[in-house]
């Protein structure tokens, strides 16, 4: 604690150090959480241009701008970089800057394993990335990669992926490792578990949930490994194994893996829509007790992604009714957030209008979850657009305007600077107006029939598609509207007051914007 | 210091989670899995050779189909004598498959059943299948592969129909065939 006392004869150990070294050898939870944030928006970049070449081929009917073989690739790698790649980094980019802020810690509870957590992602990635420029390509089997299309069909490149997803499964375990014990064991004094925002709370919940199902993903691809070429038979029915039992263990990750992506979004925004509509959250213990429900439920649901492989009926009851069950708690969470907003004094900045554009849209996602979780309605939906539109209306008003409403409400404290108002609303609207677009009449042409994951269609769905592939243009392209936004508010702008939103709560306002580089070196006093 | 020691001690657990859940998804997951479609015959999948006898319900009768499939690669010639019988509940009853291996080299080769429809797996034993062993061809060789089964008294009811069906899958690679003696 010495280095606290000489406060003022060791300044110059305070501020980050100078040049490129700063960035590779930082343990500072700041740092880290740029570099996070940065990262992910990247991998947002090239995953949603992945997501422009497949949105331009399915522009018209017919083959004409990539091969069937180079679309496959593109939708298998834009939903692996989408979801390990953009989304889950985002969240740990948020968790780095802002729980210690939150909960009054001065970092992460494991800084080293903070920095190695995050330099294990460009690796990972760039492993992914070169399978594409490999003799054979990259892979070319959903990012579900279902045995036996990755094991005895898939191309050479595919123990690249394997040791990728190893190397990223280590990242997210470690990033969650610390997230609990940071949060477990570094709050200030006073600043007990019910007092936590509910960010806090839930990315506490979703590390836990990282740490039970990241290693049966490794588990899986090891199985994998081993089939390809160890000659073991998992997933191989000649030697006595069943491909069925890869998607069991893939969807018993799979699923809790993506509540892992939208919790920490409902974190985020329920600390915005207080912040804007004047009022306290509605129901905090609720929404505590209702994230720990949607966790546990997680667990035990996964077999409504494979209704069609043929489970018992009993099975198909269980599964049906299990998942039904997690309305019950969604909808917990639904009805807070709007009674947190009647009555409110309510004013819609960019934060906000993210904020209740994702209640809306995410409810959407949600109503069609529930359609897709009637099992024999399922056979009719199964493997159709309609599956993509519902997991798109969860993730990108889910999870990603959780993250860009994130973004705007703390870029004042990141930068010190506000971000320009007037082209954060445009960036919303078009992002909404795009989002909408794309994704809306992707139920239409689902229920109609429309299988998922082929470059080529019937020509009845021309119109719609023609719909969805401007409206994905649209949105794509506002993206750099955003990144543009960032810059601007990095390199000037009104300074920000330390509590720049007047309805903002939270121990991370009580700091100066920008946060200093170290912050809560001493605990502050929590009431 | 007690933060350091709390911090090293939650970590310790949290791994010991991790590997845990590794093990269970390696070394848990798939043998529970097998088991559980065995016991409940789920996916089709028939359970081991079946020692016991039944008395023959000669009242009812189910038709069984059979079905042959080379999986992808596999180049014997490969199918059931019969395409389906009739039988009664309780009964032992015979099939044979025929194999042939029309390639210029020794090729050893495993069948894998399934039963469909799925309920009804776990009420169709096999008391002798040539699926119980692997088979070994040498190049043009043809052999009849029996199958011997008994359908279950307890069949349900609404079952009236029922498919054995087999892959034959090349496994010349994994279990490579013994030379043939002089």
């Amino acid at each position: 604690m010495s280095a606290v006392i000489d406060h003022g004869h060791t300044d110059h150990h305070h501020g980050p150090a100078k040049g490129l070294m700063r960035w590779v050898l930082t343990t500072n939870h700041k740092d880290i959480g740029t570099m996070y944030l940065w990262f992910s928006f990247c991998m947002f970049l090239l995953g949603g241009s992945m997501a422009m070449v497949i949105r331009a081929e399915l522009f018209q009917p017919g083959l004409q701008i990539v091969q069937p073989e180079f679309f496959n690739q593109m939708t298998t790698m834009h939903g692996l970089i989408m979801v390990f790649g953009a989304v889950m980094p985002a969240f740990v980019g948020l968790a780095n800057w802002m729980i210690p802020l939150m909960i009054g810690a001065p970092d992460m509870a494991l800084p080293r394993m903070n920095n190695f957590s995050f330099w294990l992602l460009p690796a990972a990635f760039g492993l992914l990335v070169s399978t594409l420029f490999m003799e054979g390509g990259g892979p070319n089997f959903g990012w579900t990669f279902y045995a036996p299309l990755s094991t005895t069909y898939g191309p050479e490149s595919t123990t690249f992926f394997i040791f990728a997803v190893h190397l990223m499964g280590i990242s997210s375990i470690m990033g969650a490792i610390n997230v609990v014990a940071t949060i477990l064991n570094l709050r200030a004094p006073g600043m007990t578990l019910m007092k936590m925002p509910l960010f806090v709370w839930t990315w506490l919940i979703t590390a836990f949930l990282l740490i039970a199902v990241m290693p049966v993903l490794a588990g899986c691809v090891t199985m994998m490994l081993m089939d390809i070429h160890f000659g073991t038979s998992f997933f191989n029915a000649a030697g006595g194994g069943d491909p069925v039992l890869f998607q069991h263990v893939f969807w018993f990750f799979g699923h809790p893996e993506v509540y892992i992506m939208i919790l920490p979004a409902f974190g985020a925004v329920s600390s915005i829509i207080p912040a804007f509509a004047r009022k306290p959250l509605f129901g905090y213990t609720s929404m505590v007790y209702a994230t720990a429900a949607i966790a546990f439920l997680s667990f035990i649901v996964w077999a409504h992604h494979m209704f069609t492989v043929g489970i018992p009926l009993t099975g198909e009851l269980f599964f049906m009714y299990a998942t039904m069950l997690i309305a019950v708690p969604t909808g917990v969470k639904v009805f807070n957030w709007a009674s947190t907003m009647w009555q409110g004094s309510m004013t819609f900045e960019a934060p906000m209008l993210f904020s209740v554009a994702f209640v809306i849209l995410f409810t959407i996602g949600g109503f069609s979850g529930l359609m897709l979780a009637i099992a024999p309605a399922d056979f009719q939906y199964h493997d159709t657009y309609f599956v993509v539109a519902h997991f798109h209306y969860v993730l990108v008003p889910g999870a990603i305007f959780g993250i860009f409403a994130s973004a705007y409400y703390w870029l004042p404290k990141w930068t010190g600077h506000m971000y320009d108002e007037t082209l954060a609303k445009l960036h919303f609207w078009m992002s909404f107006i795009g989002m909408n677009l794309a994704f809306f009449p992707m139920h239409f042409v689902g229920l109609a029939g429309m299988p998922r994951r082929i470059p080529d269609y019937n020509m009845m769905f021309a119109n719609f598609n023609m719909i969805s592939s401007i409206g994905a243009f649209m949105f794509g392209a506002t993206q750099l509207l955003f990144l543009f936004i960032v810059i601007k508010c990095i390199r000037g702008g009104k300074p920000a007051p330390a509590k720049p939103w007047d309805g903002a709560e939270g121990l991370e306002w009580t700091v100066p914007s920008p946060a200093p580089y170290h912050t809560f070196s001493t605990p502050p006093e929590v009431k | 210091m007690s933060e350091v020691i709390a911090t090293r001690r939650l970590v310790t657990r949290l791994l010991i989670v991790v590997v845990v859940m590794f093990c269970f998804g390696i070394f848990v997951l798939p043998p529970f899995y097998d088991a559980m479609c065995r016991v409940f015959g789920i996916n089709g999948k028939t359970a081991g050779a079946y020692q016991g006898e039944q008395m023959v319900d000669e009242q009812r009768q189910v038709r069984v189909q059979f079905l042959a499939t080379n999986a992808a690669g596999m180049v014997w010639e490969f199918g059931p004598q019969a395409d389906e019988i009739l039988v009664h509940p309780g009964e032992a009853r015979d099939m044979l498959f025929v194999a042939y291996n029309p390639s210029d080299k020794p090729m050893s080769a495993q069948a894998i059943p399934s039963v469909s429809p799925s309920k009804a797996a776990a009420f169709f034993h096999k008391t002798e299948c040539f699926c119980f062993t692997q088979q070994v061809l040498q190049p043009g060789e043809r052999i009849e592969m029996p199958v011997r089964f008994i359908v279950d008294r307890d069949l349900p009811q609404d079952v009236k129909h029922l498919t054995l069906g087999y892959t034959l899958f090349d496994i010349t690679a994994r279990k490579p065939p013994v030379a043939q003696a002089p």
